[in-house]
């Protein structure tokens, strides 16, 4: 997918403007995921504890993922499946599409995978005549809308109903123009019936996977909806798309994992469906895909681990970083501009792409720490954030105005005396000017900020100086 | 593509600053893996005995829109299968897996009721299956795929029916695991071999909040699930 970060100032623009989006934002806000996360974590008071335990399982399995790939790998053919790997996007499109065609495939269709979405997947088959279609209701929403993902795991949160209904109008036209789709039953209902054909069509069915086991050779995918596993018990044949740090050793770690993963992500006690695969089917059985294949993408990965960012591939894709990130809620998940928005999407999308493609990116953050509190696996989002911004200013990525600005903050701040000096000045001169009213309706070099809010006005001393009075006054007594 | 396999391996030895692992520690990895240590468990479901085990899935079922009817013999089957048919408007006429279990059901005390054993077809309105084993840690039925349970039956059709008997009900994920592993223990083989095509941990009927966050039931999955709570440990 072709990464729009670069414009993250003006998409950010344009999503503060759009709203539709901005109501859909204050819906997850206020009656969302982060309430309902608030009132399941509080009844099992194991949470916090499982957040470490959590931690340790991908950071055990991260520093010998080389093992546990090889032998997931020989589980799998031992059950009867293929292992494919993929160095880069088009490698993995390039096996998806042989199989495809080995297969004889005419139609294909697909569960929510975000590494379909990292490699392009959907523009790729339909270049090569393949159409593929998506079943998970909000990935079937954005691709009529020929959108991206906004969110993890709930691609069309961007949208309110009224433009999902116009969607379903403008594709669906056998249908009746008149029929009511203003309440979300009506919407789901039309595409089961419209999707019920398509599942029952499909020659090959496309999955993501939440987690792969080393011990059985199996995938595990996590839905709410069921879609998953139409689109893989239904066609002749099962592909798995998934990337490498997606592998723990045993279904006891997964367990432990997804007793923080629907909590984290929806706030529910548990998907509706956890679905473990282990190859084809076995002799006798009465359905289930004859051929099933595991493409392993590593796109940037194994180059992480050891690195900075190696926390980073911890993740488990719940989205509570984005549900509880103050910039996310204001601007959206388009405006980061590639396949993984919110925080994890800024500290993820340079390590994929290059922080040159994404330099934006790390400053989209308060750094008020919030993603971390939330995260189950104890991502340290802002560190690695502040990682990103010091590589950034090393390779003069920023704006010059800003790369000017920091270099004469620097030398003041490396001047001690100066800059007590210079702080006492400032804030006894704002003080002053700002005076009764106590705040500033603009600023010089500040519109920035005073073109959407006040500034408020200092009390008319530094800290510095306060400190520095109260400690002699605390020394002579 | 061994070539791409060696170079991913080659690249994740070289970010971790190592070669191939030492023999010592791959044998402790593979002892780690086959002790199936668990981690820590919630206390929820771990510390209950058996009939409160059961009364946990009936609420944690309940809590997430699933319906539960509480049987005392399989002998009740047909007749609460005919009356939750009835009370939902429709049909008297089901898919059944072609489990032995099942059969073992007194169906001819309820000769209308029209009953096809296989897999799920499109038409299909109403399946009933049986189950591997029922977990109380959140009210989640765990579904096993083999020749005489077809997955399609947990999903295919708008109403799922499943058959519970009260025994199967075990505390957590790993109990039920477990379960399976025991299974493979039984037929002398290694559990690997045997574990089924699909496992379904399925916890209430298909939803989704894909469109404003508001909760929707049946998306592609059923629409409904019915579970009936068999006491006496039959089918």
């Amino acid at each position: 997918m072709e990464a729009k970060s670069r414009d993250f100032s003006a998409s950010a623009r344009a999503g503060l403007a759009n709203d539709n989006l901005q109501q859909a934002l204050d819906i997850m806000t206020q009656r969302g995921f982060p309430s309902r996360r608030l009132e399941v974590v509080a009844r099992l008071p194991e949470f916090e504890a499982l957040r470490e335990v959590g931690r340790e399982i991908k950071d055990h399995t991260l520093a010998h993922l080389d093992f546990y790939l090889e032998l997931y790998e020989h589980n799998v053919v031992a059950s009867g499946g293929e292992v494919h790997w993929a160095r880069t996007p088009e490698e993995a499109c390039e096996i998806v599409l042989t199989v495809c065609r080995t297969a004889g495939a005419r139609s294909v269709t697909k569960g929510k995978s975000m590494i379909a979405e990292e490699i392009g997947l959907n523009d790729f088959l339909e270049k090569s005549g393949i159409t593929p279609v998506e079943t998970d209701l909000g990935e079937y929403i954005i691709q009529l809308r020929h959108e991206p993902p906004s969110h993890l795991i709930a691609p069309a949160m961007h949208l309110v109903k009224e433009q999902v209904a116009d969607a379903f109008r403008s594709a669906h036209r056998t249908l009746d123009p008149n029929r009511p789709l203003a309440e979300p039953q009506a919407l789901c209902d039309e595409a089961r019936a419209i999707l019920r054909p398509q599942f029952l069509a499909a020659d090959v069915g496309i999955t993501g996977a939440n987690f792969l086991i080393a011990e059985t050779g199996s995938s595990i995918i996590v839905t709410n909806e069921g879609n998953g596993d139409l689109t893989q018990i239904l066609p002749r044949v099962h592909i798995v798309l998934a990337s490498l740090e997606k592998l723990v050793p045993t279904f006891e770690d997964a367990a432990t994992l997804l007793r923080l993963l629907a909590r984290s992500a929806t706030g529910q006690e548990f998907s509706s469906y956890t679905t473990v695969s282990t190859g084809p089917r076995r002799p006798g059985d009465l359905d289930g895909p004859e051929a099933y294949h595991v493409i392993l993408l590593d796109n940037g990965r194994a180059a992480m681990l050891g690195g900075e960012f190696h926390d980073m591939l911890r993740c488990i894709r719940c989205g509570a970083c984005m549900n509880h990130c103050p910039v996310y809620a204001a601007v959206g998940g388009h405006a980061y501009g590639w396949v993984y928005p919110g925080p994890m999407g800024a500290v993820l999308t340079p390590s994929l792409i290059g922080i040159e493609e994404a330099a934006p990116l790390p400053n989209a953050s308060t750094l008020c720490g919030r993603c971390e509190s939330v995260c189950p696996v104890k991502i340290p989002l802002p560190k690695m954030l502040r990682h990103w911004r010091e590589r950034e200013f090393a390779k003069k990525l920023a704006p010059r105005i800003w790369r000017s600005g920091l270099s004469v903050w620097a030398w003041v701040a490396l001047r001690p005396a100066l800059y007590h000096m210079l702080t006492e000045v400032a804030s006894r001169t704002l003080g002053w000017v700002g005076g009764r009213r106590g705040r500033f309706r603009n600023l010089p070099f500040a519109a920035g900020w005073t073109g959407v809010r006040d500034m408020p006005a200092p009390e008319g001393r530094s800290f510095h100086s306060l400190w520095a009075e109260r400690s002699k006054a605390a020394g002579r007594r | 593509m061994t070539a791409a396999r060696d170079a991913i391996l080659a690249a994740i030895r070289r970010s971790l600053n190592r070669g191939p692992l030492d023999p010592a520690t791959a044998a402790a990895l593979r002892a780690r893996v086959a002790a199936h240590r668990r981690n820590l468990i919630p206390m929820r479901a771990a510390a209950l005995d058996h009939p409160a085990r059961v009364n946990l899935f009936v609420a944690m079922a309940e809590a997430v829109q699933a319906t539960v009817a509480r049987l005392s013999s399989i002998d009740a089957v047909p007749e609460a299968v005919a009356a939750y048919l009835a009370a939902e408007n429709l049909p008297a006429e089901l898919v059944m897996a072609p489990d032995p279990g099942l059969d073992q059901i007194p169906w001819e005390m309820r000769p209308l009721l029209r009953i096809r054993r296989g897999r799920a077809e499109a038409a299909d309105a109403v399946s009933l299956t049986p189950c591997f084993a029922a977990i109380a840690e959140t009210g989640t039925l765990m579904l096993a795929s083999g020749a005489a349970t077809p997955t399609s039956l947990n999903f295919l059709p708008d109403t799922h029916i499943v058959l519970v008997p009260a025994d199967r009900v075990v505390g957590t994920y790993e109990d039920g695991w477990d379960r399976l592993r025991d299974l493979a223990g039984e037929c002398g083989e290694v559990g690997r071999q045997l574990l089924p095509r699909t496992v379904n941990f399925i916890t209430g009927p298909s939803r989704t909040g894909d469109i404003e966050q508001r909760i929707v039931l049946g998306a592609h999955g059923p629409r409904r699930l019915h579970i009936l709570v068999v006491e006496d440990g039959g089918a």
